[in-house]
């Protein structure tokens, strides 16, 4: 199913979100259940199938993660199911070295400023990221959608660095 | 879900944690990760003239199943020569492990991680 379809929006990675949530809210309430309630068993029963299919794709688009996953999969390039080891040596290497940065952290005498530090660092990196994202899946290439699917998988090691972030964080305040 | 006894056993205990001198003579390393849920894995094996992986290490950060993957498979690789660790399935190593299906690719990226440091040890002897 196409997200950006159903939504009548363009297919593309810059979205706006005020939009798509006014549109979200907008199907949902037209598809909600309650609606049909006066409606046969196989209305009622595609009306609920109707509303999940509106929450999967608002939730889909809402990511950048996700609606970048999206994207690539409408053009013929599936890469959220898939098991494949990721191999960047240098990427991995300063994966690495970052995870070791925030198991040190309970160790520091000002766990605060090195969180605050890390921190930066992460949005820095994940911006950078980011916007080659939104460049690679602008171009419509296929040459570009590799290059995003890479930058997609890089990104997913940033975003659980801040989780592992935010856990260590709460340990600390605990 | 509940973890076996034998990952249990690693992840507590895990085999061979730490490093070698990635520039030391007879040093390879291989390192993969798994996007889906952020793991890193690193195994070295330290490889003699003869070309017998004589000892390996591993630093992995991830759930107790990649833990206890790569450290089983630091186990397995010592003693072996390089022919002999480049067979390792994964398959083998999620049936010693009792690893359940949602768990599988952390075997994966255990046999892609000695994969990789063997890889890394022909492409240095060769250079």
């Amino acid at each position: 199913m196409n997200y950006f379809q159903l939504f009548q929006l363009p297919e593309k990675f810059d979205l706006d979100l005020t939009e798509l949530g006014s549109r979200y809210l907008r199907l949902q309430k037209q598809f909600h259940p309650d609606q049909h309630a006066a409606g046969s068993e196989r209305d009622k029963l595609l009306a609920v199938q109707h509303t999940a299919n509106i929450n999967d794709a608002y939730h889909s688009l809402k990511q950048p993660l996700l609606r970048a996953e999206h994207l690539l999969a409408l053009r013929g390039l599936k890469i959220s199911q898939e098991q494949r080891s990721f191999t960047d040596p240098a990427f991995l290497m300063q994966q690495m070295e970052l995870r070791e940065q925030l198991a040190d952290i309970e160790h520091s005498d000002d766990a605060d400023a090195v969180i605050v530090n890390i921190e930066q660092l992460l949005q820095q990196q994940k911006k950078q990221l980011q916007q080659q994202l939104a460049t690679a899946l602008d171009a419509v290439s296929h040459e570009q959608d590799q290059l995003a699917a890479e930058l997609i998988r890089k990104l997913k090691f940033f975003y659980k660095l801040e989780q592992e972030l935010e856990l260590i964080e709460q340990q600390l305040q605990d | 879900m509940a973890y076996s006894n034998k990952v249990i056993d690693h992840y507590e205990n895990p085999r061979n944690v730490g490093s070698f001198d990635k520039d030391e003579a007879g040093v390879a390393t291989g390192m993969v990760g798994a996007p889906a849920c952020g793991d890193v894995m690193k195994l070295q094996i330290k490889v003699n003239n003869q070309g017998i992986i004589e000892d390996a290490k591993f630093k992995t950060y991830g759930c107790g199943s990649a833990i206890a993957s790569s450290s089983l498979v630091t186990e397995w690789v010592k003693g072996k020569s390089l022919d002999e660790a480049q067979l390792i399935k994964n398959t083998d190593i999620a049936q010693e492990l009792a690893l359940p299906p949602v768990k599988i690719h952390c075997s994966i990226l255990a046999e892609d991680a000695i994969k990789a440091a063997i890889a890394d040890y022909k492409q240095k002897q060769g250079s």
